[in-house]
């Protein structure tokens, strides 16, 4: 098994309202770790999310080229089947976006749409990954209420727990903590840190303290580009560029 | 001159917001006072057998089943053609449509079928349904031509009450693998469904009040018996109304207003379910 799920050679992409864009971004992705992917805004790191389970679909987009290779398939590739892509590569959203269901429906949501019926399999499956996103406890009792009478940190574990019922191999997260208190931050983390055992993952922190605190590998993208990138160790300790070092001592962004 | 404004911000604020309230104040008026004339002119009119019974001596005694029947039926036959084609186009223009020529085309089609006078419905109706397609003067005719006047509000309303459903939620659904179409039918259309609802029910309700489009289409001056298959004409509350006050001499005033009363209560109440379904909803709703 190759220490790369995914491998970025030369993606370029350019929305059509002229909004963030990549620049010739070529990276790999580690199986089995928490790559992060930080900068200022509008540098980049949300798209290149977008392009990891196709979402930049829904987007106008102007132009675009490279490419995006998990386990060897390039799945910027037309003929890909995005919906096979997107239970494989689940995401979740800065906001905690839980659908308009019960607790229960929001986790089995994906698991029916991709028609798995019986009853026993969706129990089975919504509790092991509400246990996996460390909120099980908190809402055992009251599955079947509305998900939004959660706070907002439990809606973002449903969320969290929504992406994992669909078992998928990586997990995206844009700015996963960005509404959250520092409670909830710390519960998310700590689930980050189990999960990237079995899954990969792919984190958008909403501050440098926590790329730092969750990176196995870290990338710093300006502008659409990617500048550095290395192990989070390295990269928080003894940056080897300087625009790096100024973004992480707090001299820009 | 704005000396005097500057130091009287208050005063003027005070004088706007009186005038404001008196305004609305003010529309309300024709409204209340239509509906308590009626009332106070029709309501002796009304009986069970008024409500049972079929007109008779030319109409100048007896009930209005057959018109309360008929305007029943007319609605009917309105939403079984409106309501789907028009859920169908609303989805269309605000899930699928892109900003291209023809849906350009398509929406100003719908704007400018919503500003037609409702008589050259009528006359389209005529030429079209009764004498092309040969369905005669009957409630299919009739149904078809209310529907097309009808397509415009519910388009309209069904598209609003589908944008207004948050773009999150398509996102998210289908970022968890979901199509377009189960993204639809399992959220949008479900959290949009009240508001449609309520454009289908204010459109119907104008459906059934009309009298121009069912004129040359499917109105009845008098019949003997209720309508039996959509293929025959039919009596209806709004012709009927506009016959016993225009068409026969020695009316007594007060089966009119009576008639009138009754055409009221029947859309005055479509209206209510609507707002009970809207605010039903709003208080459900968790976004």
């Amino acid at each position: 098994m190759a220490a790369n799920k995914v491998v970025i050679q030369d993606l370029t992409l350019q929305y059509s309202d002229g909004t963030e864009s990549l620049r010739g971004v070529s990276m790999e992705i580690r199986r089995n770790a928490v790559t992060v992917l930080f900068g200022p805004a509008g540098g980049g790191k949300s798209t290149l999310l977008r392009c990891l389970n196709r979402l930049n679909d829904l987007t106008e987009i102007k132009a675009s080229s490279g490419k995006v290779l998990i386990d060897g398939e390039n799945v910027l590739d037309p003929k890909t089947d995005v919906i096979v892509l997107r239970r494989k590569v689940g995401m979740v959203f800065a906001r905690p976006v839980v659908l308009p269901l019960s607790i229960r429906e929001n986790i089995v949501y994906g698991l029916e749409l991709a028609g798995e019926k019986r009853k026993s399999q969706l129990d089975q499956a919504m509790e092991r990954s509400l246990k996996l996103a460390a909120i099980w406890d908190e809402v055992k009792d009251r599955l079947d209420d509305p998900a939004a009478a959660l706070s907002g940190g439990q809606q973002q574990r449903v969320c969290l727990a929504r992406v994992l019922a669909l078992q998928p191999e990586i997990i995206l997260l844009d700015e996963p903590t960005s509404g959250l208190d520092p409670i909830s931050t710390g519960k998310v983390e700590a689930a980050l840190q189990e999960l990237k055992k079995e899954y990969t993952i792919v984190l958008v922190p909403h501050s440098v303290q926590q790329a730092a605190r969750t990176a196995d590998y870290a990338a710093f993208f300006l502008q659409g580009e990617l500048i550095e990138y290395g192990e989070g160790k390295t990269m928080f300790t003894t940056p080897k560029q300087q625009r790096t070092e100024d973004y992480i001592m707090g001299r820009f962004g | 001159m704005n000396r005097f404004f500057a130091h009287n911000r208050h005063a003027v604020q005070r004088l706007g917001y009186s005038l404001v309230t008196l305004m609305a104040v003010l529309t309300v008026i024709p409204i209340v006072s239509t509906i308590l004339f009626i009332l106070y002119k029709g309501g002796p009119a009304i009986s069970w057998e008024f409500l049972s019974g079929f007109p008779h001596d030319g109409m100048r005694a007896g009930g209005i089943l057959p018109a309360i029947i008929g305007t029943v039926y007319l609605t009917i036959g309105t939403a079984v053609f409106s309501v789907p084609l028009g859920i169908a186009a609303a989805i269309y223009l605000a899930e699928y449509a892109k900003d291209t020529f023809l849906t350009r085309l398509i929406r100003i089609a719908i704007i400018n079928l919503a500003g037609i006078p409702s008589v050259v419905y009528g006359l389209f109706g005529l030429g079209v349904f009764v004498l092309f397609l040969r369905f005669g003067t009957s409630i299919l005719a009739a149904s078809l031509t209310l529907s097309i006047m009808t397509l415009p509000v519910i388009i309209s309303t069904a598209e609003e009450a589908l944008r207004a459903v948050p773009q999150a939620f398509r996102t998210v659904s289908i970022s968890l693998g979901g199509t377009r179409w189960q993204t639809i039918r399992r959220i949008v259309l479900k959290e949009a469904l009240p508001g449609i609802l309520t454009g289908v029910i204010l459109g119907l309700e104008r459906a059934a009040g009309e009298t121009a489009p069912i004129l040359f289409t499917g109105a009845a001056f008098f019949l003997p018996r209720l309508p039996v298959s959509p293929f025959d004409a039919t009596m209806a509350l709004p012709y009927h109304l506009f016959v016993i006050s225009t068409q026969v001499p020695e009316m007594p005033v007060q089966i009119q207003y009576g008639t009138a009363l009754v055409l009221l209560v029947f859309v005055l109440s479509m209206n209510l379910i609507a707002t009970v379904i809207r605010s039903r909803a709003r208080a459900r709703r968790q976004w």
